[in-house]
C-alpha cells in the first residue's frame, strides 16, 4: 500500500544513492526518500521561493546596481564602499546597536522578574499571565498609535501624570533627540515582555525542586540560591532568550517606521535603523542593490550575534 | 536589586508550601512570608495597571470627542458616549473593505500554513530518509535570518511574476513559514511510534496515518499553530506595506496607519474606534485559546 502510494507521487530524486549494490535496502531507503519528500515538498516549495532563493539572490544583487527600471550591472564592493561613508547607514547602524543595547539586557530583567513573581501561588496570577501577554498579540500599529498619543509631549497622559507628580520639565519624547529611543525601548519593552515571560516561566518549572531544598537546608539566603540554583538552572532558557532577543533587536523595523511617519527625517535621524535604512533606500529611492547590500550588513550582524553566542555558551557549559 | 531577592524568596517559599506536608521552615517564619506576598501582589497589581491602562484609554477614547481626546488635564470618561463613532467607521471610512481584507488573507494563510506545515512536520518526524536532518537545518537556519535582509529579492522576485499589489502576494508570503513545520515536528515527535505501527498492521498507508491517526491526536498543536498564524497575519504590518499599494487591497493595519500619516489633523475619534475594532476581534481570540498560544510559544521557544 505505501510504497505504491510513495511511487504514485513521481518526485525527482536527486538523492537516489545508485540501486547497483546493496538492491534491497537502497530499494527501501529510495522508497523512504521519496514518501519523505512528498511529505514536505508541498511546503519546501514555497518555502524555497519565497525565502531560501532570495536569501541566496541577496548576496549577488547587493553586488550591483539593480534598480527599478533595469537588470543591474555588476560593480563588485562599489555599494559596500559607499556604505561606509553614508552618514545616514552609519547613523543606522549606531542606532540599532544602541537600540539592542538598552532593549536586551532591560526586557531580559523585566520577562525573568515578572516570570518569578508567576512562579509562585499569588492571588490573580492567571489573570496577570492573560494581562502580560496581551501586548505581545496586539498588533504593532495599535500599540505605536496608542504610545505615540501617550507619549504626546504636551497633552500626552504620560508627561502629565509626570509634572503631576512633580517633574517640570518631562523629556519630549518621541519629538526630541534624545529621548526618542527610549521611549521606542520602553513600548518595545512593554509588548515583548509577556512573551520572554512565558519562556522564562517555562524553563523556570524545569529547576528541580530538591535543589532548592538542598540550598535552604545549606543555609543559603534567597539572594543566594536566586543566583546559584536559579541562574544555573535556566541557562538553557536565558541563553535561547539572549538569542531570539538580540536578533529581534537588530532587526527592529516596524514600531519604527510608524512611530516615525517622516521616514528617516524625523526627529534629526534619532531612531533611524538598519532595517528602515533597507526600506528607505530600496522601496523609497528603488536603489536593489544598494539597499540589498546594506541588507547583507544586517544579516552578517544577527548571524554574528547569534555565533558568538553560540560559543560563549559553548564554553561556560564545557 | 532588592525586589528580585524578594520575588526570589517568594517564589522558593512557595514552592515548598505546594508539597502536602508542609515545610517546617516555612510555617517558622509566616510574617515574613506574608510581607513578601503583600510586596509581591503589589508589583503584581502595578504590572497588570501598566499593562492594560493603554488598552483602557484606547476603548475610552474611542468614545469620545476629538478634542475632547487630548484635554488637560486627563479625563478618563468620555462627557458624552460617542457611540455613533462606531456606525461612522463603517460608513466614513473603508473600513469595511480592509476587514474583509484582512479576514480572507488571515484565513486563506492559516488553512494553508496548517495544512503544508503538518504535512511536511510528518516527513520530517516519521519518515527516516538520507539528508532529512539537513534539510531540516536549513528550515532551522532561515527562522533566525531576518525578513528585513532578504525582502529585497523577494520583492523582485515577486514582482517579475506579476503578485506585486494583489493579496496572491501576502498568501504566498505567509503560508509557507518554517515555523508551523518547527512546531508540528515537535509535537509528531511526541506521539509514540507504536501507534503509527499498529495502524499499518491495520493496513492504513502513511498518508491516512497522517490524517488519521497525527491530526487528531495534535489538536492541542494545531490550535496553537492555527491561532499564532491567524493572529501574525491579522497583525501584519509590513507585508502589505510593502506588497499592497492600492487602496482597495489594503488591510485593516494599513488602512488605520493611513488614518495618521494622511491628514495633519487626524480624526482621533474614529483612529482610536478602528483601533479598538482591530484589537478585539484578536482579543477575543486570544482569550478563548489562551491555553494554546501559551502552550505553542513556550514548546516551539524552548526547543530552538
Amino acid at each position: 500500500m505505501t510504497s505504491a502510494a510513495a511511487d504514485t507521487i513521481g518526485i525527482p530524486d536527486t538523492t537516489g544513492t545508485g540501486p547497483t549494490r546493496r538492491r534491497r535496502r537502497s530499494k527501501l531507503v529510495l522508497r523512504n526518500t521519496l514518501l519523505g519528500w512528498s511529505f514536505i515538498l508541498p511546503n519546501f516549495l514555497g518555502f524555497a521561493i519565497i525565502t531560501l532563493i532570495p536569501v541566496v539572490t541577496l548576496f549577488y544583487v547587493a553586488l550591483t546596481d539593480y534598480n527599478i527600471f533595469g537588470k543591474g550591472e555588476f560593480i563588485g564592493i562599489g555599494n559596500f564602499q559607499k556604505l561606509v561613508t553614508d552618514p545616514l547607514f552609519v547613523r543606522s547602524v549606531v542606532n540599532t546597536f544602541y537600540y539592542a543595547l538598552l532593549h536586551v539586557p532591560l526586557t531580559i530583567v523585566v520577562a525573568l522578574g515578572l516570570a518569578l513573581l508567576l512562579n509562585t501561588k499569588l492571588r490573580g496570577i492567571a489573570f496577570f499571565r492573560t494581562a502580560a501577554f496581551f501586548p505581545y498579540i496586539t498588533s504593532i500599529v495599535a500599540i505605536a498609535l496608542v504610545w505615540n498619543l501617550l507619549f504626546s509631549p504636551d497633552y500626552g497622559p504620560i508627561n502629565e501624570f509626570l509634572r503631576f507628580i512633580g517633574i517640570q520639565n518631562p523629556p519630549g519624547w518621541l519629538t526630541s533627540q534624545e529621548w526618542a529611543m527610549p521611549a521606542i525601548v520602553i513600548i518595545s519593552t512593554w509588548r515583548d515582555m509577556g512573551y520572554y515571560m512565558i519562556l522564562f516561566l517555562a524553563g523556570l518549572q524545569t529547576v528541580p525542586r530538591e535543589l532548592y531544598e538542598a540550598a535552604r537546608v545549606d543555609g543559603t539566603n534567597a539572594w543566594q540560591r536566586f543566583w546559584n540554583v536559579t541562574l544555573p538552572g535556566i541557562r538553557p532558557t536565558m541563553f535561547l532568550v539572549t538569542v531570539l532577543l538580540t536578533i529581534a533587536s537588530f532587526k527592529i523595523f516596524d514600531l519604527i517606521i510608524v512611530l516615525s511617519p517622516g521616514g528617516t527625517a524625523a526627529p534629526n535621524q534619532a531612531t533611524v535603523v538598519l532595517s528602515q535604512f533597507i526600506y528607505q533606500k530600496g522601496f523609497i529611492e528603488s536603489k536593489f542593490g544598494y539597499a540589498s547590500a546594506a541588507a547583507v550588513v544586517l544579516f552578517a550582524i544577527c548571524l554574528g550575534a547569534t555565533v558568538i553566542q553560540f560559543l560563549i555558551n559553548k564554553k561556560r557549559s564545557a | 536589586m532588592s525586589t528580585s531577592d524578594l520575588i526570589v524568596g517568594a517564589s522558593v517559599v512557595d514552592v515548598t508550601s505546594e508539597r502536602p506536608g508542609t515545610d517546617p521552615l516555612q510555617r517558622s517564619r509566616p510574617s515574613r512570608g506574608n510581607v513578601l506576598r503583600i510586596v509581591g501582589s503589589i508589583l503584581l497589581v502595578l504590572f497588570a495597571l501598566a499593562l492594560l491602562i493603554p488598552f483602557f484609554w484606547m476603548v475610552l477614547s474611542s468614545f469620545k470627542d476629538s478634542n475632547e481626546v487630548f484635554s488637560v488635564p486627563v479625563r478618563w470618561l468620555p462627557d458624552t458616549w460617542h457611540w455613533e463613532h462606531y456606525i461612522e467607521l463603517w460608513t466614513k471610512t473603508d473600513m469595511a473593505t480592509w476587514l474583509r481584507n484582512t479576514i480572507v488573507l488571515a484565513t486563506v494563510v492559516t488553512f494553508l500554513q496548517v495544512l503544508t506545515g503538518s504535512f511536511a512536520a510528518y516527513g520530517f518526524a516519521k519518515v527516516r530518509f538520507p539528508g532529512r536532518d539537513v534539510l531540516f537545518l536549513v528550515y532551522l537556519a532561515t527562522i533566525a535570518v531576518p525578513w528585513q535582509s532578504y525582502m529585497i529579492p523577494q520583492y523582485i522576485m515577486m514582482a517579475q511574476a506579476k503578485l506585486t499589489n494583489t493579496l496572491l502576494a501576502i498568501v504566498v508570503l505567509q503560508a509557507f513559514g518554517a515555523f508551523g513545520v518547527f512546531l508540528m515536528k515537535q509535537y509528531f515527535e511526541s506521539i509514540p511510534e507504536e501507534l503509527s505501527e499498529a495502524a499499518r498492521i491495520d493496513g492504513l498507508n502513511e498518508y491516512s496515518i497522517w490524517a488519521r491517526i497525527m491530526l487528531p491526536l495534535s489538536a492541542p498543536a494545531l490550535a496553537s499553530l492555527a491561532l499564532l498564524t491567524f493572529v501574525n497575519t491579522w497583525n501584519d504590518y509590513l507585508g502589505p506595506l510593502l506588497y499592497l499599494r492600492s487602496r482597495e487591497n489594503w488591510t485593516v493595519q494599513l488602512g488605520l496607519k493611513n488614518f495618521v500619516a494622511n491628514n495633519v489633523d487626524a480624526d482621533y475619534a474614529m483612529l482610536f474606534t478602528g483601533l479598538t475594532v482591530s484589537v478585539i476581534p484578536i482579543a477575543i481570540i486570544f482569550l478563548i485559546g489562551q491555553r494554546y498560544f501559551v502552550e505553542g510559544i513556550a514548546t516551539s521557544g524552548m526547543k530552538g
